[in-house]
């Protein structure tokens, strides 16, 4: 055993007088050389070039096309005037205050003038929840638990109390609406005030967050486990039995998805207005 | 001895039942979003009378508005350890107006008839338009330790 033991131990140093040696070799190979042809005459100084300095924290403008998704208006009228004169409103907003692109499940930052305290600006960080509103109407909902008190803030994103839309990080979710969050366990809808910027990606998809939230036990605000939320982002399995889950498909109504007049295909309004709101913005 | 047995485990009952109540903190029902009377409360001072455990939560007796509903800088009547309490609301689960906060519960916060919170410190964020509220909140106010 101690043999075995001695061997193992002449092995490692072995081992690891060749590491040091590689290692004393490279940096011979790579300094030394560029070192020793301009020793031999010395000429004049190069100053070595300045370091260029990449912010990561500063998020580049995106390569994505993306539309927010408040300028596609609600099948409703024909006569679409309402909606172009808001998107010209709208447009007009966003020359000025810059808002970024994020979905349900990104960390964001709003900072917002206080009419109560005068001269004063408001910052909250928080997790966006919900999307809400066409048009100029476009809200957003951010969660934070802060002193272990849920506090959600619904923002108008065209109200012009509001500063500064800084995106902390660049996240989807499982799902479109994470009201769920209300009714999971806090530490999920926790985010730190003085987070840092996360770089994201600028091109190719957005971030999928594949996270499974852990619940507190029932009641919750909704039952989420009904087939009516369509929830993916809950770990159901954790804290409801197969058997209530299979009594909440009781619900389902797996023929809604064939009624066609439930069917509003957006891609070609959406085209449309895409190309409108980059011409606009480029002016 | 058989009786003894018998006593013993009777008591042993009353005890494990006495304890379940007293564990038995949950409740069925969910708080109401908006304040009105019979809402159960949450107080968020550090009062001795509203911090100290009770077997039932605080409930408002009386909302002090014509509408009888409680918003944020509304006065209520609590019933607080079996006695008789004022208190103002410092937030609620029921959503106002856009831009102002929503709380997850039904935060309130003692005062004295003369409008003196009894506590010194408030544990969590305030919403800041009862600064802008007609009232006197100052007092409340100047007690409050972050802002929302």
């Amino acid at each position: 055993m101690a043999a075995c033991c001695r061997n193992l131990h002449k092995c490692a140093h072995y081992l690891r007088s060749v590491r040091l040696q590689q290692i004393q070799n490279e940096r011979l190979l790579s300094t030394s050389s560029c070192r020793l042809a301009p020793s031999d005459k010395p000429g004049k100084f190069i100053p070595p070039s300045k370091p260029v300095i990449i912010d990561k924290a500063q998020s580049a403008t995106s390569q994505r096309k993306f539309l927010s998704p408040e300028f596609i208006p609600p099948r409703q009228r024909t006569d679409p005037l309402k909606f172009s004169m808001e998107r010209k409103d709208m447009i007009r907003r966003r020359k000025v205050l810059d808002i970024p692109e994020f979905y349900a499940g990104s960390i964001l930052a709003v900072t917002m003038t206080d009419p109560n305290a005068n001269g004063k600006v408001n910052r909250f960080v928080g997790i966006c929840i919900q999307r809400g509103g066409k048009g100029l109407g476009a809200t957003f909902v951010l969660r934070n638990i802060i002193d272990n008190q849920g506090v959600e803030i619904c923002y108008e994103l065209y109200n012009p109390r509001i500063q500064q839309v800084e995106l902390l990080k660049l996240e989807k979710r499982l799902d479109d609406n994470l009201l769920y969050l209300r009714d999971a366990l806090p530490e999920y809808s926790t985010v730190e005030p003085n987070m840092k910027p996360v770089p994201a990606p600028s091109t190719g998809e957005v971030p999928l967050n594949k996270m499974k939230v852990r619940m507190r036990p029932k009641p919750w605000s909704k039952r989420w486990e009904r087939p009516k939320y369509n929830v993916q982002g809950i770990a159901f399995e954790q804290i409801l039995s197969a058997e209530q889950l299979e009594h909440a498909q009781k619900w389902a109504q797996p023929w809604l998805q064939y009624d066609m007049l439930k069917e509003y295909d957006t891609s070609r309004i959406q085209e449309e207005i895409l190309t409108e709101v980059t011409r606009e913005m480029g002016q | 001895m058989a009786l003894f047995h018998a006593s013993r485990s009777l008591v042993g009952f009353l005890i494990e039942t006495s304890t379940n109540i007293q564990q038995r903190t949950f409740r069925v029902s969910s708080a109401a979003a908006a304040i009105q009377k019979m809402t159960r409360v949450r107080v968020v001072d550090n009062s001795s009378l509203g911090n100290t455990p009770y077997h039932k939560a605080p409930r408002v007796i009386h909302v002090y508005t014509k509408n009888g509903i409680g918003k944020v800088g509304d006065k209520v009547l609590l019933a607080i350890k079996g006695q008789k309490k004022k208190a103002v609301i410092v937030g609620h689960k029921m959503p106002g107006d856009r831009m102002t906060p929503r709380f997850d519960s039904n935060n309130v916060v003692l005062i004295e008839e003369n409008g003196n919170p009894t506590g010194t410190r408030i544990r969590v964020p305030i919403p800041t338009q009862l600064r802008s509220m007609d009232g006197d909140f100052s007092k409340v106010l100047a007690i409050a330790g972050a802002f929302v």
